[in-house]
């Protein structure tokens, strides 16, 4: 139905072979299913191989809630953490001058180049064991915390920075003109128009927090019912040759990453509509 | 007031959670002087872990962008049933867990998988798998809208001139694209050198034979070798700078020749 409600393509290529496409477009679902699609289904068949009552087992075991609970509850945190700091950094980008902003600026990127193995190594030098500073957070849950804040760093800063650029000034100017306050302004004019940027960037922050592995596995201590996240859980698993049951966290893990996706689609498609 | 409290606090939070550890790997790795970091890199398993890491890039990377590229052109340029789905499924390497993206290639090509060989697991054809899987996305997202852009005005000009498929193709669409590509490219290769978790669970973590750059900084920190980890996380944190570097002067050059 959306197909056909669909305007028609007004320019398109209308010089190549009838074979091209077909077999352009052949060959990407192909490649699409075998890489990516056949694996992720087998691990979704994987999940209910001994039937229904196992896998309800496999996700409600005590170890399994424990590390699922903490996986969303730090995953929740720092995306709260990032749409506050990340949307200050942004303004701070967009609206102030200071000699060497633009170094400032492409040092948000760090975190997507450097490593996940590294960015946990990096915390570990710092407010690991034997840290300069005094503090050691490793094998706590802050070092978790601090883990997935370092690696969500880009997401809110680099989705609401080009909306605050575009943003047109005249109505601030007039509000400031009939005597709003700086605080009044940014919430009643500001921050609804940055809304769906600064929601489809913690969405993005919450998807990347629920699957991280890399950044987490050095500096968390992977201690069960304390520190362990669902990816090293399900690591655990598959080391220990249990696949049936990383299989089942696994899926439980997606169908969260998921719905809360859709769930962020939603409300940013909402906010652009009104 | 308020302007410079929000300056300090932004860049406050900056320095705490990114340039003073990034600082500090700096600082651990060559606390020992320069020869015993170089020393600790240039151990044969270092060496190989290095040689593993740029051969999967290199296979990966092109296989990416031969698909990459294919997609967005497919996606871009002709409408059929399923293309909003196929547009949707494109992005599903970047929601899924790495630990989960081993686990499914595992249960594929593993020995008792659904294609069941060995040879794949725990070597290297299971990591490159691995490594085409969470870098798939990158390529199609950066060609995708400059094709979308940029309309099909030239090459149906070449092609009432009397231009083929594939001449149009070489002489108008890639040129045309070559900035998306080069940035999908780049982006792809700074995924694939630092990818962890998906190569981890599938490389079975053999030193000397199945250990990448990534794999190696973990295998050297479990060891107690703290001057190896910080060494080769040192490496790792240049390609990844480098990377970064590269990618904002090819940005600004881009943005100078439009």
């Amino acid at each position: 139905m959306t197909v056909a409600a669909r305007p028609p393509r007004a320019r398109r290529a209308g010089n190549l072979q009838i074979g091209g496409p077909l077999a352009a477009g052949g060959f990407s679902v192909a490649w699409l299913t075998l890489i990516v699609l056949i694996p992720l289904a087998a691990v979704v068949a994987r999940s209910f191989d001994d039937g229904l009552g196992s896998f309800f087992d496999d996700v409600t075991a005590p170890q399994a809630v424990a590390a699922m609970k903490l996986t969303l509850v730090a995953s929740l945190i720092v995306a709260a953490i990032d749409a506050v700091m990340g949307t200050l950094i942004a303004w701070v980008l967009v609206r102030d001058e200071f000699p060497g902003k633009s170094v400032v600026n492409a040092l948000i990127d760090l975190p997507f180049a450097l490593p996940t193995i590294v960015a946990g190594l990096v915390l570990l030098a710092l407010y690991g064991p034997k840290g300069p500073i005094g503090i050691n957070i490793a094998y706590t849950r802050v070092a978790v915390i601090m883990a997935l804040l370092f690696i969500t760093l880009p997401f809110v800063v680099r989705a609401v920075q080009p909306v605050l650029m575009a943003l047109e000034r005249d109505v601030e100017e007039a509000a400031q003109s009939l005597g709003a306050r700086p605080w009044t302004i940014f919430r009643r004019i500001i921050l609804p128009a940055l809304r769906p940027a600064i929601l489809a960037g913690v969405g993005l922050s919450f998807g990347r927090a629920v699957g991280e592995f890399g950044s987490i596995v050095l500096i968390s201590g992977n201690l069960p019912y304390k520190t362990e996240v669902a990816s090293v859980l399900v690591y655990g698993q598959i080391e220990s040759d249990n696949t049936t049951g990383a299989a089942a966290v696994s899926v439980v893990l997606l169908a969260i990453s998921f719905l809360v996706l859709l769930g962020i689609s939603y409300v940013a498609r909402r906010g652009i509509r009104r | 007031m308020s302007r410079i409290a929000l300056r300090s606090i932004a860049i406050g939070y900056l320095a705490a959670l990114l340039v003073v550890p990034v600082g500090m790997v700096f600082y651990r790795a060559f606390e020992k002087g320069f020869a015993t970091a170089w020393d600790a890199v240039t151990t044969p398993p270092a060496q190989h872990a290095f040689y593993l890491t740029c051969m999967i890039a290199l296979v990966a990377v092109p296989a990416n962008a031969l698909f990459g590229v294919t997609t967005a052109w497919v996606l871009a340029r002709h409408d059929f049933r399923g293309r909003r789905v196929l547009d949707v499924l494109i992005d599903l390497p970047f929601a899924v867990s790495p630990v989960i993206v081993g686990l499914a290639l595992v249960l594929v090509w593993g020995r008792d998988g659904w294609f069941g060989m060995t040879g794949v697991i725990f070597s290297a054809p299971g990591m490159i798998l691995a490594t085409i899987f969470i870098s798939l996305p990158f390529v199609v997202r950066e060609v995708l809208p400059v094709l979308e852009e940029e309309g099909t005005d030239q090459e149906e000009a070449a092609s009432t001139l009397g231009a083929r498929g594939w001449q149009t193709f070489w002489r108008i669409t890639l040129p045309t694209i070559r900035w998306g590509l080069t940035y999908g490219v780049v982006l792809s290769t700074a995924r694939a050198i630092g990818e962890f978790g998906a190569v981890a669970v599938v490389s079975g973590k053999i030193s000397g034979r199945t250990e990448t750059l990534t794999l190696f900084v973990e295998d050297r920190f479990q060891s107690l070798d703290l001057t190896g980890a910080y060494a080769a996380g040192v490496v790792l944190a240049l390609l990844g700078v480098s990377v970064l570097t590269l990618m904002t002067l090819l940005q600004r050059r881009h943005q100078r020749s439009r």
